[in-house]
């Protein structure tokens, strides 16, 4: 009996390499190497554009003279892939996770039409000043399904804000993907840049209360399988926020660089000039940084059960100058 | 007779079951059970074994539906893995994950498998050590240690035979019924095991109902074998092959033994597996006692007794190498029960055929409990085992 074990032992080797499922090639049993096998074969989101595509609304003027920014938000149920071969039905704004990252000018007026497809109440909470009535969050204020509120608030103050729903359970609706950036640009705009957005966030597939998989805008490791590119010494901004449930804090760490940093960015002068930042639940931010060599650098969360769970990526800086 | 009326009477409740059951599955009631609900997943780990920076792990797909082990976390993080044939198991097919993971000596290593819904399924290696490979030294080295623990203590309990013939009427009475005693505690310590060992298995091969039919199977074949073959006369099972019965009976529980040091080896239970060596050496001298106690009044050649003791003791040797190289739970549970109900049949022929009187006389009873005591002592040195 022993030799057939170890003969099927020595032969299952063999086929690993023969067969490659999901994009399993050749296991190499030389190195090891944290992370998931294969890749995401859903195209339920797009991670490559779901970075740097913000949504603008449509613009029109008020009577007043100022401008009014309207935007179109429906949630809706969808299954996602988080990372590979895992799938998790999740709660969506607009049909992805994180939702659209809205962006708007302070001072603006904002309208947001806000239809719910989803199979229970929800809602949309914005961060930032508005009446009682726009808040979102109280039992009366959640929108049943198949139903439409408009939200109506004044872009204010600047900076990078969250968006999310208010329905309980809360964790729960949070959790399973209701939650969004939105961007208030000040009025003579900020520095150009390279502008990039990511919700560092996770999930808990088996509802243990603990979560299996992290990561910045969703997939678990995907800007490892792709890196980000950028170049060499050009001003890269990063909003950046945590959306964690179950834990208490998130962490955001780049190597071979640092970086200025404004809380909430609201502010003009930064707070920090560092390589590490540490972010409660909701807290959010503004990362301002260059990277001075070409080449492959790690970015992740230095929680780094975190890293090893999803949250690691890779920033690609193309070379443009001499390197001294 | 078999006649075609009697063949189409036997068919046609056949015909009819298989009807009822298709409308069930068409239209009838079973759609209550159709419904949106995620499948039921379930991945069991039968076995690791682990090679130099390499974890093994032989898994099946225990539940009801078909379930994809989607990724493999190693103590919480997402880990580089392959798995043969393929990822997607139907119910009880099985599959090898192979994940290369620099393990350290001694360490527990906490393995989570996710399937593609993202339930998690733990298994926990409480000690990493490198699992033995069955080269011929390996072979040597656990048939060694099964002859240590098996082999070598049964015969020297066999050796007291011609001091125990030496002994009176009454002293040999008392230690008949110490044998039953010694027999009593096997088939509790047996069913034990095997109910531990049942606890493990998924509940979709019912351990324990295997377990049951290990003991009732070996206790009635054994009956049968007995009441055709081996008589006397007067209907009464020969001594002789009341000492083969015990013999073959002992040597199954000792092959669960021999399964319990190996494996314990394997899962790296080490100072488990020295408390078991020690420990089953000493308990298995008493077994000795037990073969040879029924042939007290007869002669018994050297060759006779040398068999006894190899049928007792030997299997040791196999279950080390079993448990050490190929354990599997159900083989496990079935060699216990087997065990167990040939122990149990063997104490129905010691006891069956004697009167009332002898069986309730003091002395006697005093011998059955001294037996269990004896064994109970002994087995404390087990320890947890």
């Amino acid at each position: 009996m022993g030799a057939v074990y170890i003969a099927r032992s020595v032969s299952s080797l063999e086929m690993e390499n023969k067969e490659t499922p999901r994009g399993l090639n050749g296991l190499d049993l030389t190195s090891f190497r944290n992370g998931t096998v294969g890749d995401v074969t859903s195209k339920a989101l797009d991670l490559d554009r779901y970075i740097d595509n913000y949504m603008e609304g449509t613009v029109s003027i008020l009577p007043d003279g100022r401008t009014l920014r309207s935007f179109e938000i429906y949630a809706v149920d969808k299954e996602i892939e988080i990372a590979p071969g895992i799938f998790f039905p999740a709660w969506t704004y607009n049909g992805h996770v994180p939702g659209p990252t809205l962006r708007a000018t302070e001072g603006e007026r904002i309208k947001i039409t806000f239809k719910n497809l989803g199979d229970r109440p929800h809602s949309m909470h914005f961060h930032g000043f508005h009446k009682a009535a726009m808040d979102g969050a109280m039992l009366k204020q959640l929108v049943p399904t198949g139903g439409t509120f408009i939200y109506e608030f004044n872009a204010d103050p600047v900076g990078v804000h969250l968006y999310h729903c208010h329905a309980t359970p809360l964790t729960q609706h949070i959790h399973n993907g209701l939650y969004g950036f939105w961007i208030i640009d000040p009025k003579e705009g900020r520095t150009p840049a390279r502008e990039l957005y990511m919700i560092m966030n996770g999930f808990d597939p088996n509802f243990d209360e603990e979560n299996e998989i992290y990561g910045v805008n969703t997939i678990a490791f995907h800007y490892q399988r792709y890196p980000i590119e950028v170049k060499q010494n050009e001003l890269i901004r990063i909003y950046l926020g945590n959306v964690l449930e179950f834990d208490m804090i998130n962490s955001f760490h780049i190597h071979a660089t640092f970086f200025d940093y404004y809380p909430t960015g609201t502010q003009k002068k930064p707070r920090d000039y560092t390589d590490t930042v540490i972010l409660g639940q909701g807290e959010r931010g503004i990362v301002e940084v260059k990277f001075p060599y070409p080449g492959d650098y790690m970015f992740h969360g230095h929680k780094t059960e975190f890293a090893e769970r999803g949250w690691m990526g890779i920033f690609r800086v193309i070379p443009t100058e001499e390197i001294q | 007779m078999l006649t075609a009326k009697t063949i189409t009477y036997g068919l046609i409740p056949l015909i009819l079951l298989g009807i009822v059951i298709y409308i069930l599955f068409r239209e009838g009631p079973l759609s209550i059970f159709q419904n949106d609900l995620p499948p039921v997943e379930e991945l069991h780990v039968m076995r690791h074994s682990l090679a130099d920076d390499v974890i093994y792990l032989d898994i099946v797909n225990s539940g009801p539906d078909p379930c994809t082990l989607a990724q493999v976390m190693v103590r919480g993080a997402f880990w580089q893995h392959g798995v043969s044939p393929r990822r997607t198991l139907t119910p009880l097919e099985k599959a090898r994950v192979t994940i290369p993971f620099p393990w350290n000596l001694g360490e527990p290593v906490e393995i989570t498998l996710l399937s593609s819904t993202g339930l998690s399924f733990v298994y926990e290696i409480e000690v990493a050590s490198t699992s033995p490979k069955p080269t011929a030294a390996a072979f040597g080295r656990f048939a060694l240690l099964g002859i240590y623990v098996g082999v070598i203590p049964v015969a020297l309990g066999i050796a007291w035979f011609p001091f125990l013939r030496r002994l009176g009427r009454k002293s040999l009475g008392f230690l008949l019924y110490f044998t039953v005693g010694l027999l009593a505690f096997l088939v509790v310590d047996a069913l034990e095991e095997g109910l531990e060992v049942a606890e493990m298995l998924p509940s979709v091969y019912h351990g324990k109902a295997l377990l049951i039919l290990g003991v009732v199977g070996a206790y009635l074949f054994l009956l049968g074998l007995s009441t055709r073959r081996m008589n006397n006369n007067d209907g009464t099972t020969s001594t002789a092959a009341v000492a083969w019965l015990i013999a073959f009976g002992i040597g199954l529980h000792n092959m669960g033994e021999g399964l319990a040091i190996g494996s314990a080896y394997v899962l790296g239970e080490f100072t488990l597996g020295t408390l078991l060596v020690i420990g089953f050496t000493i308990h298995n001298a008493t077994e000795g006692i037990a073969i040879v106690s029924p042939l007290l009044k007869e002669k018994a050649n050297i060759p006779f007794l040398i068999g006894l003791g190899a049928l007792a003791g030997v299997p040791t040797i196999l279950g080390c190498w079993i448990g050490a190289f190929t354990y599997s739970h159900l083989w496990a549970i079935l060699f216990l029960g087997i065990g167990a109900g040939a122990i149990i049949q063997v104490m129905g022929a010691i006891v069956g055929p004697r009167s009332r009187t002898e069986n309730l006389d003091p002395l006697n009873l005093l011998g059955l409990l001294v037996g269990f005591l004896v064994m109970y002592g002994t087995g404390l040195l087990v320890g947890a085992a």
